[in-house]
């Protein structure tokens, strides 16, 4: 099935920094193909911040592992392109992408309880990242460790390096973990849903730390999240999946103002909003996202669609733009798209 | 931590204290040998078994008895510190030969921990990351047969192929090292391996399965993420966080054969605390019988003090208070 798009278009004079064509992630399982990544395309400009919104099991996380070369190739097949500057990460030698791994891209994971090694201090954790790529002493590297924890706003920092994970918050954990990430000064961080396992007042000072750490190191960032509500205030442009594909694509203006997929103006609908007077009950998208063994025909979406028609149970939409650089894979037609946004999802969102 | 030590080893007296009460309660309750008969050779008078009753001390009650043992343990009797009294069986005091079949046995037992740990870790290891190759299928073959094989069969088999077919390693006994080091290795050799087998094929599983689990950790994807090699990553990041449970088996295990490996030392006939502790059982010897089971509790319960000692300086997270 060919599929076209739209990669979102570069802006001028600054180049891709990340570029990812039509990107397939299967998995070979004994229940059948899991189709985690079925052909998405996207583009990260320097210095730019993407958001990558979608329910568990979208194919948000595995692409990005896909990028980072930490998808087990023995257990997936992989197709497409992942370029970064140009170089394609998906066929460069393994001690080559090593070398890129930490240092020109660094990454925060989930969980920050867990992505500490539980037996090492913090502080040493952050020089080995360092010396993995940088030949500076242990006492150098030290040093720079402690400056980094600083920077990212843990108290103490030169009494907090020599401290085991265990013994900071899950917000502070989390912001050694952002220090690791952003050690070597990466051109690409990338976030996969870094506050999920914060409180939410935490949450807040994350992402505020890292749109400042964004500005000062000058470092594209891409935001994996399933809060619409996060990355309405801290991306430029959204990529929203559904089932491994991209279901939406935009900037922010466009997905927010304007968005053109029924499951992007689920998801609009299903998030709390304090700007808005609370006339009725937040809707839920019914139903459950689907198997990835067993997608369903056509647009995968379709079961849970209201808006759904027949052509949408055995054609597959393309991912076709509309303006700029928004895009959507949705059979509507446009006029109806932004007619019901404006009718329907506008007012209760 | 010193405080934890201190209270942590007076722990270990009542332990050892209540297990020798144990074994004395277990002894009078179910005496199957009269021990001054057995001493007082054929057909003994009345007025000897007598005697000999006084001299054991076995005229008295056994709390008295366990008194008198106990008192003797803690501050020596006639032949020495810790007094371990005098043998039924072989008329001698008990303290010099436990302690001779005691060095016999700590060889035997750390040289087959050192030979299973050389084996178990690597084979582990090995099979972990090569997980589902060949490798691992044979590794875990391997560990198969050495958990299933019984170690007297294990031990007659070494015996038949390579002393008695092959010729090339030494047969049955032991020869002390000081007398001649080259055969005292080449006696302890095959007892060694055989021990070591069982264990090895334990600790490889163990090994494979924890560094499995451990490599599935978000951690390890944190260590990739910074962009270290996979051998680091595999050996600083997940060996480390898996080889700490593999410490405290490893204690436990070492403290259990301390007590004595009764069937390697039997098959390898081997002076050890295992043949010396079946044979005074068989002829109700016990005072030999109790230092054994002393040595045996004091081995046990001080190997499980030092793997939580070691756990503390293993695992961060761990402190005592």
């Amino acid at each position: 099935m060919s599929y076209v798009q739209a990669e979102g278009p570069v802006p001028e004079g600054r180049g891709p920094l990340l570029q990812v064509k039509n990107l397939s992630v299967h998995f070979d399982t004994p229940d059948g193909v899991v189709k985690a990544v079925d052909g998405v395309s996207f583009t990260v400009g320097r210095g730019d911040t993407l958001g990558v919104v979608g329910e568990s099991g979208s194919g948000k996380s595995v692409t990005f592992l896909t990028v980072m070369g930490l998808i087990d190739r023995r257990y997936a097949r992989v197709e497409g392109e992942v370029l970064f500057r140009g170089r394609d990460l998906l066929t460069m030698p393994d001690e080559e992408l090593r070398h890129i791994r930490g240092d020109q891209i660094g990454m925060v994971f989930q969980d920050p309880m867990t992505s500490l090694h539980p037996m090492y201090k913090v502080g040493s954790q952050i020089v080995e990242a360092i010396r993995a790529h940088r030949d500076v002493s242990k006492k150098e590297g030290l040093e720079q460790a402690i400056e980094l924890l600083g920077k990212v706003g843990i108290p103490r920092p030169d009494e907090r390096a020599r401290q085991y994970p265990h013994e900071y918050s899950g917000g502070m954990r989390q912001r050694a973990m952002i220090a690791m990430a952003l050690a070597l000064d990466p051109d690409l961080l990338i976030a996969d849903e870094p506050t999920t396992a914060l409180d939410v007042t935490v949450q807040a000072q994350i992402l505020d730390l890292i749109d400042r750490l964004q500005q000062e190191f000058n470092a594209a960032v891409v935001l994996i999240t399933h809060d619409l509500g996060v990355v309405a205030e801290h991306c430029d442009e959204i990529n929203v999946m559904y089932a491994g594909k991209a279901a939406e694509y935009g900037t922010r203006d466009d997905v927010y103002y304007g968005a053109h997929h029924p499951y992007t103006w689920g998801l609009l609908q299903s998030i709390s909003r304090i700007d808005r007077p609370r006339t009725e009950r937040l809707r839920p998208i019914r139903g459950a996202p689907p198997s990835l063994i067993h997608v369903p025909p056509g647009c995968a979406f379709h079961p849970r669609c209201p808006y759904v028609m027949e052509v949408c149970k055995v054609e597959v939409p393309k991912l076709i733009a509309a303006k700029g650089k928004h895009a959507s894979a949705c059979h509507l037609l446009l006029e109806e798209k932004e007619r019901i946004f404006k009718e329907e999802v506008a007012i209760t969102s | 931590m010193t405080r934890y030590i201190i209270r942590r080893l007076l722990w270990v007296g009542l332990v050892v204290v209540l297990i020798v009460f144990l074994a004395y309660v277990i002894f009078f309750l179910m005496p199957p040998v009269d021990p001054a008969r057995a001493f007082a050779g054929k057909r003994p008078t009345p007025e000897v078994l007598e005697t000999l009753r006084e001299q054991f001390g076995l005229d008295r009650p056994f709390y008295v008895q366990f008194g008198l043992f106990v008192k003797r343990l803690v501050i020596g009797d006639e032949y020495g510190w810790p007094g371990f009294g005098f043998s039924y069986a072989t008329r001698s005091p008990v303290r010099e030969e436990l302690f001779q079949r005691a060095l016999v046995t700590i060889q035997l037992s750390l040289g087959a921990a050192v030979v299973w740990l050389l084996m178990g870790i690597p084979i582990g290891i090995l099979s972990a990351i090569k997980r589902r190759t060949f490798v691992d299928r044979f590794a875990m073959g391997f560990a198969l047969f050495g958990v299933s094989a019984p170690v007297f069969w294990l031990g007659l088999m070494f015996l038949y192929i390579f002393w008695q077919k092959l010729g090339i390693a030494a047969g049955t006994g032991y020869v002390p090292f000081g007398e001649n080091p080259l055969t005292w290795l080449n006696h302890m050799i095959m007892p060694w391996v055989v021990l070591a087998l069982l264990f090895a094929a334990f600790y490889a599983r163990m090994v494979r399965g924890n560094l499995i689990e451990t490599m599935g950790e978000d951690y390890i994807r944190t260590a990739r993420a910074k962009g270290l090699s996979e051998r680091r990553v595999i050996v600083r990041h997940g060996l480390r966080a898996s080889l700490t449970p593999v410490v405290t088996m490893f204690g436990l295990d070492v403290g259990t054969l301390l007590g004595g490996a009764i069937i390697t030392e039997t098959v390898f006939n081997m002076p050890g605390l295992g043949t010396y502790v079946v044979r005074s059982v068989f002829q109700g010897d016990l005072p030999a019988t109790l230092g054994v089971v002393v040595l045996g509790a004091l081995a046990v319960s001080v190997m499980n003090l030092i793997v939580d000692i070691v756990y503390a300086y293993l695992d961060p997270r761990v402190r005592y208070a």
